[in-house]
C-alpha cells in the first residue's frame, strides 16, 4: 500500500498528465459525434457575454453592407407580392397565422468560423424566444446550418461548412435528391454527393433544399453546380455546388422552426417501438 | 510572489480574450491563424510545480475550446505541451542553465527561437491532427501546421520584443 502511495505522489505529473489529456481526447471524441457535444460549446453565458460585447463594437462597420442586403431582399419580395395577382390589401401577417406550418424568428450572428473543418456559429437567440434544436437557419441569400445547441440567451449552430454536416438537397429543375456536404477545402463551394447519375445536370442549374428533411421548408436556396463528375463507385454524381451566401460575412440570419415537425416524426416512427 | 500571481492571471485572460476575439478571425490566405495564447506555456515561469503547471495548461486550452467550439483540440495540445515543456527547456538552454532560474527577456535569440518553434510545431501539430481527426489527410495537417506555426513563431517573438522589460 505504502509503495503504491509512493508511486503516485512520485508521477504525480504524469498521471495527471494522462488524466487531462484523456478528458480532452473525450471531448474531442464527443465533439465528433452528432447531437453530443453539450458541455464545450460556445452558446454558454461566459462566452455568449464575451462575444456580445465583442459584436456591439463590431457591428458598425457593417450596417452599410446590412441595410443593402435589406433593401435588396425587400425589393425582391415586394416584387413577388405585387406580381401574384393577390388582393394585396388583404396581405397582413394575421391572415397568416390561422394555420401555419413554418415559423421564422430573427436572430444576429456574434460569432462565425469557416477556417476549421468543424465550423459553428453563434446566434443571439436561445431557449428564452423558444430556439430550439434541429430549427433550420438561413439568410436571404440561402441556407446557413442547423441549430445544435441552446442555452437561454445563446445558440451554436452547426455550420454547412462543418465535415459533420450532411442536409437533405435538390435540383431546383427535377426531384433528383442527394445530401450537402462539405470537403474541407474552400468556404465558398459545398459538395452535393448521392445525387442519380440519371439527374439531367448542367453547369449553373440550382440547387435547393428538399422537402424530405424536418428542419428546412422545400426550396431554400442552397447554390449553383459550378462543375460534376461521376463517384468511384459510378453509380452517382458528385456536384461542386457554388453556394450562393457568402459564408464568410453573415451579420443578420433567419430561424426556422418546423411547427409539423413532431407530427412528421411520430408518424415516420417504426409502430413496434 | 503574489505579484507574479497576479501578472500570470492577468495574462491568462487577456491572451485567450486576444486569441477568441481577433487571432482566431485573421484567416489569412483563407485558413492561416496564429495561436498566440499558447505564449502563456512558453513564458510560464519555470519553477518546481508542475502538476500545477499542466493544469493550468489544460483550464487554457479549454478555456479557448469553450469560445471556438472546437471539442477539446486546444486543450490536448496544451496539456501536452506543458507536460513536455521541461525536454525543450533543457534542450535548447542546454544544461549549463538550471532551468529554475531562467528568465525570458535575458536569453540569446537563437535559443528562443528554438525553444518557441519547438513547442508551437508539436502544439499545431496535435491540434491539427485533432482537429482533421482523419490520417489520410496528413498533408492538410501538416501543410496547416507548418502555416499556421511560421505565423504564430513570428507573432510571439514580436510580441516578445515588444513587451520585454529591458532595465538598464
Amino acid at each position: 500500500m505504502q509503495q503504491i502511495i509512493n508511486f503516485v505522489l512520485r508521477n504525480k505529473t504524469f498521471l495527471v498528465f494522462l488524466l487531462l489529456f484523456g478528458l480532452s481526447l473525450f471531448f474531442t471524441i464527443q465533439s465528433h459525434s452528432y447531437h453530443k457535444s453539450k458541455f464545450i460549446n460556445s452558446s454558454n453565458m461566459v462566452t455568449g457575454g464575451v462575444y456580445q460585447v465583442a459584436n456591439g463594437i463590431g457591428q458598425y462597420f457593417n450596417l452599410a453592407d446590412e441595410n443593402k442586403a435589406l433593401l435588396e431582399e425587400n425589393r425582391m419580395l415586394k416584387t413577388i407580392v405585387y406580381n401574384l395577382d393577390l388582393d394585396t390589401t388583404r396581405l397582413e401577417l394575421e391572415n397568416f397565422k390561422l394555420n401555419p406550418s413554418y415559423k421564422f424568428r430573427t436572430a444576429q450572428v456574434y460569432k462565425n468560423s469557416y477556417s476549421q473543418t468543424t465550423n459553428y456559429l453563434t446566434i443571439n437567440k436561445g431557449k428564452k424566444d423558444s430556439i430550439k434544436v434541429d430549427f433550420g437557419v438561413v439568410t436571404s441569400k440561402g441556407i446557413v446550418g442547423i441549430v445544435e445547441n441552446t442555452s437561454q440567451n445563446f445558440s451554436s449552430v452547426l455550420s454547412i461548412l462543418n465535415t459533420r454536416s450532411r442536409i437533405n438537397a435538390q435540383l431546383k429543375k427535377t426531384n433528383h435528391i442527394g445530401s450537402l456536404v462539405w470537403n474541407t477545402e474552400s468556404a465558398e463551394f459545398a459538395q452535393l454527393i448521392d445525387i442519380s447519375k440519371f439527374a439531367p445536370l448542367n453547369i449553373g442549374d440550382t440547387i435547393i433544399t428538399g422537402g424530405q428533411s424536418t428542419i428546412f421548408p422545400k426550396g431554400v436556396l442552397i447554390g449553383t453546380v459550378n462543375s460534376f463528375k461521376i463517384d468511384n463507385g459510378g453509380d452517382s454524381y458528385v456536384v461542386n455546388v457554388k453556394l450562393f451566401n457568402d459564408m464568410t460575412n453573415i451579420g443578420h440570419v433567419y430561424v426556422i422552426e418546423n411547427l409539423q415537425a413532431a407530427e412528421i416524426k411520430s408518424l415516420q416512427k417504426p409502430k413496434n417501438d | 510572489m503574489t505579484k507574479v500571481i497576479l501578472n500570470m492571471s492577468v495574462r491568462f485572460v487577456v491572451l485567450i480574450l486576444i486569441q477568441v476575439l481577433i487571432f482566431n478571425h485573421i484567416n489569412f490566405m483563407g485558413y492561416i491563424n496564429p495561436y498566440i495564447y499558447i505564449l502563456f506555456i512558453i513564458l510560464f515561469p519555470a519553477n518546481n510545480n508542475r502538476t500545477l503547471f499542466v493544469f493550468l495548461g489544460f483550464l487554457l486550452g479549454l478555456c479557448v475550446d469553450i469560445f471556438s467550439d472546437s471539442g477539446g483540440v486546444h486543450a490536448a495540445a496544451c496539456v501536452t505541451i506543458a507536460y513536455i515543456r521541461p525536454v525543450f527547456l533543457k534542450f535548447s538552454f542546454g544544461t549549463v542553465y538550471d532551468y529554475q532560474s531562467i528568465k525570458f527577456n535575458q536569453i540569446d535569440f537563437g535559443s528562443k527561437l528554438t525553444y518557441f518553434s519547438a513547442l508551437i510545431f508539436i502544439h499545431h501539430f496535435i491540434m491539427f491532427s485533432l482537429e482533421i481527426f482523419n490520417i489520410s489527410k496528413i498533408l492538410l495537417i501538416l501543410q496547416k501546421t507548418l502555416f499556421s506555426g511560421i505565423f504564430t513563431i513570428l507573432l510571439c517573438l514580436i510580441i516578445t520584443i515588444l513587451f520585454s522589460q529591458k532595465r538598464k
